[in-house]
């Protein structure tokens, strides 16, 4: 890897790190679940970019965007799983405060 | 400063938007913003059919995904706005604190450079010659994620429904 490649990939660390603490804290801090998926989405997209840059600066960009499509396809599914599960929790509670799932049994 | 640095900045602020912002449909618009300005990343950076998933199915189908969930959950009331809104400042404010120092911190400190150089990946020439030659078990693991994903959300769906 040559310095030009280097220093793009510091580059694009330095604001994907930046993200991924934003996505963290939104997660830790927040009582909404919506919110927390909000989180988990930022969290996600931050390792979309890493894994891009990372393909681009040692010369692998097909296996990195193969690596990626798979990563959407999955976070998708789990977006609107963690959707439906949340819709469903507001129905059962009336509240998508997170406090609320202590009740939780089993 | 290069017009990727621009958009870097751009992603994080509007990262930063997202966490913040009042609203949580503002929030999911913004993480659509995020996620739009990272496509250009990508096809900046010779990704362009990852980065046209990106911009389908992340900034379409997930925003619309979200925005649904927080039409079929009830809004704040206006007791509760207030609540949430006197308590909201109190509990973000160290956010941009912590990106600042965190950003201070890498861009001063000496950690090994080597540490975090990415190592190189398998030989690859073509996306769908690893997508369809390179892959075949994980493949099948993908479809049985999104089989799973599709029935999950009948399922929830359906019961909700019912009651």
């Amino acid at each position: 890897m040559n310095i030009a490649m280097w220093e793009t990939f510091l580059r694009f660390g330095f604001f994907i790190v930046m993200v991924f603490i934003a996505g963290l804290y939104c997660m830790l801090i927040t009582r909404n679940i919506m919110r927390a998926l909000i989180g988990l989405e930022l969290l996600t997209k931050g390792v979309t970019l890493l894994i891009i840059v990372a393909g681009y600066v040692t010369g692998k960009v097909a296996l990195a965007q193969t690596m990626v499509i798979t990563l959407i396809v999955i976070e998708v599914v789990v977006m609107a799983v963690a959707a439906g599960v949340i819709v469903s929790i507001f129905r059962h509670n009336g509240s998508l405060d997170a406090r609320n799932l202590r009740s939780l049994k089993g | 400063m290069t017009l990727n640095t621009i958009l870097l900045i751009i992603m994080t602020l509007m990262a930063l938007y997202t966490v913040v912002a009042r609203s949580l449909l503002k929030a999911t618009i913004g993480l659509a913003v995020t996620s739009a300005v990272m496509t250009i990343l990508m096809f900046n950076l010779d990704s362009p059919l990852a980065a046209v998933f990106e911009l389908s199915v992340c900034t379409g189908l997930i925003t619309v995904v979200f925005a649904s969930a927080i039409a079929l959950t009830k809004p704040l009331t206006h007791k509760e706005t207030i609540e949430v809104s006197k308590n909201k400042f109190r509990r973000y404010w160290y956010l941009p604190v912590i990106m600042v120092l965190s950003g201070v911190f890498m861009a001063f400190s000496n950690i090994p450079s080597s540490l975090f150089q990415p190592q190189a990946a398998a030989g690859a020439e073509d996306v769908r010659h690893v997508l369809w030659n390179a892959r075949q078990l994980d493949l099948f693991g993908q479809i049985i994620i999104m089989l799973a994903g599709a029935f999950s959300i009948v399922i929830l769906f359906k019961e909700v429904r019912k009651k």
